[in-house]
């Protein structure tokens, strides 16, 4: 048990990193992201301990886990609304803190109803200037940017839509780009393909992908299907029964790896480049392997 | 001959309602009234945006309630109608924003809430000696009894209501919309929201002294609900919503005015009537597709 931890703990403080984002950044900086032995307990019960890695720019790190092992907690830590039992989270070399404008946020999917009062681009304007107290003044670098934005996020066709009349993959989209708005180093993502169809995950996350490429920005992507991202990702974070491992996709889906780490028999099987995990408490439905092909 | 008749007697059931002699006279008298209606119009409008874009009509329904039971209970012990809504308010609404963080919380508090509240306020009514109309009026409304200090009163919560939602206008619009991200930039959810909760409050109270707690949701969601059905700009909306609010209470003023009924009806038809239309517009604009969404879109969707 020790030993595969070893083996796949990705220490922040190595910069012997093997994962390195496809851009190839050349930035000298240390990673965007650094968890150092962070632990979160809640009274008796440990939600995990000991996590330590980190995220260098550009790099797409999964997180991957059964209900209730944390994930969306980490998410939180990192934003700096959930204290730490021990340990620590640094965002560019400093202490995490609430509210940093450079960790962009995609939420998990929620339709806006029509009781909304946005548009497409307010929504994405929400994201350049929402914090700021009292009303928008109308402002030209203010819609050019957000035009740039929906530019980028290819949203210009419905740009003066109602935000309710748009599909579950076009809202999800603009939450993308709202999260850009703010210029972020790192952009965390709680379960954004959740209710939507296969070829809004493909496009939602090739759209991810294209952007931390372009911007190069770090990004911790939750989820509960490591498929629709697996051609993305450098590394994985599986968190289980108070206890992760990490590596490479190759590294962590492996039937030794998730069975030591589920504590129970759990198997993975590869078909057509998909990974299917099944067996595992809590998690095999998300990877059931009837889950449609796209 | 027939025809004739029911012509007649129809004739004497309107002229019973309308009586448009002397109105001039009226409008000077009622001066205040019609200067209350046209502010609690601007304010309903442009809260009631929020109070869609939060999902709260219920909430106001709730808050109402308690406002009545304050007013009963300040009339009763003598403390003054408007004080004693003003707390009703502000206990419901800090209540409702406190305990019902969450939507389906929120909604059993306010009706365990709601009902206590009203009989509260029936049983201080039926404890009240004083002059039976001040009664009724907490429920339906009283616009004709605005005097001097209360409109300079209601002049006062309106505008702090008004300045409240401009400053926190931007973070109440992002935290209504997506609390969580909201959160994440640095707004504070919680503060904006119970912000938000008292301004409600204020605004239930003024409102519940002019057109009656049982009436408040046509000004206070009603204008918002509407200007939605035709709009989903953040700068229209607010501004349509306000056009509604004020046309229906000073509308319904005027109307009522002429007439035996009190304004409530008026108040609430106008409202209403608004509502409707928009909803057709609306319809309408959704059969020949929204504008802003340009035809390559609709392919691809």
């Amino acid at each position: 048990m020790t030993s595969t931890r070893s083996l796949l703990l990705w220490v922040a403080d190595s910069p012997a990193s093997a994962a390195q984002g496809p851009t190839g950044d050349t930035t000298p900086a240390g990673p965007v992201l650094s968890v150092e032995g962070a632990g979160i307990q809640f009274g008796e019960r440990s939600l995990w301990g000991d996590l330590s890695f980190g995220i260098t720019p550009g790099e797409f790190v999964a997180v991957l886990g059964a209900n209730g092992s944390g994930k969306t907690t980490l998410l939180k830590a990192i934003l700096g609304q959930q204290p730490l039992s021990h340990g620590q989270i640094r965002f560019l070399g400093e202490p995490v803190h609430h509210g940093n404008r450079l960790i962009g946020y995609v939420p998990q999917q929620k339709l806006a109803d029509a009781a909304t009062p946005l548009r497409a681009r307010d929504l994405v304007a929400l994201g350049v200037d929402g914090h700021r107290w009292g009303i928008p003044l109308p402002s030209r670098s203010r819609r050019q940017k957000v035009d740039d934005i929906l530019t980028d996020i290819g949203a210009m066709s419905y740009a003066n839509a109602p935000l309710s009349i748009l599909s579950g993959g076009e809202q999800q989209r603009l939450r993308v780009g709202q999260a850009l708005a703010g210029d972020p180093r790192l952009v965390l993502c709680d379960e954004p393909l959740l209710s939507l169809d296969l070829s809004h995950q493909r496009s939602i996350s090739e759209l991810i992908n294209n952007q931390r490429n372009a911007r190069g920005f770090g990004v911790l992507f939750v989820t509960h299907d490591i498929n629709p991202i697996l051609g993305m990702v450098d590394r994985v974070l599986y968190l289980a029964g108070g206890q992760f491992r990490m590596g490479t996709p190759d590294e962590v889906f492996q039937t030794s790896v998730l069975t030591e780490l589920y504590g129970s028999e759990v198997e993975v099987f590869r078909s057509n480049g998909r990974v299917i995990v099944v067996g595992a408490t809590d998690a095999d439905h998300h990877h059931h392997p009837t889950e449609g092909e796209p | 001959m027939i025809h004739t008749l029911l012509l007649t007697v129809g004739d004497d059931f309107w002229s019973s309602i309308f009586n448009f002699d002397n109105y001039g006279e009226l409008l000077v008298l009622l001066r205040n009234s019609i200067i209350a209606g046209a502010i609690l119009g601007i304010v309903g409008g442009l809260i009631s945006v929020f109070v869609m874009a939060r999902d709260m009509a219920f909430a106001v329904h709730g808050i109402s309630e308690l406002s009545f039971a304050g007013a009963s209970a300040g009339l009763l012990l003598g403390v003054g109608v408007v004080e004693g809504s003003l707390v009703g308010s502000l206990v419901a609404a800090l209540l409702i924003g406190v305990l019902g963080v969450r939507a389906r919380d929120r909604n059993s508090i306010i009706a365990v809430l709601m009902p206590f509240g009203l009989g509260l306020g029936i049983l201080c009514l039926a404890l009240y000696s004083g002059r039976a109309s001040n009664k009724f009026g907490l429920l339906t409304g009283q616009i004709v009894a605005v005097d001097n200090p209360r409109l300079n009163s209601l002049i006062v919560i309106c505008v702090i209501v008004v300045i409240g939602l401009l400053l926190s206008w931007r973070p109440l619009l992002f935290a209504s919309t997506d609390p969580q991200v909201a959160a994440g930039r640095g707004v504070p959810v919680g503060i904006v929201s119970l912000v938000f909760m008292v301004l409600l409050g204020l605004t239930v109270a003024v409102s519940v002294q002019i057109v009656g707690s049982l009436l408040v949701l046509a000004i206070l969601v009603t204008p918002a609900a509407a200007a939605l059905r035709v709009s989903s700009s953040p700068v229209v909306v607010p501004l349509l919503s306000m056009a509604f609010g004020v046309t229906a209470m000073v509308g319904g003023i005027m109307i009522a005015l002429g007439t035996s009924i009190p304004i409530s009806p008026y108040v609430t038809t106008i409202s209403f009537l608004i509502y409707v239309v928009c909803r057709i517009v609306g319809a309408g604009r959704e059969r020949r597709g929204w504008a802003g969404r340009q035809p390559a879109a609709m392919l691809t969707r």
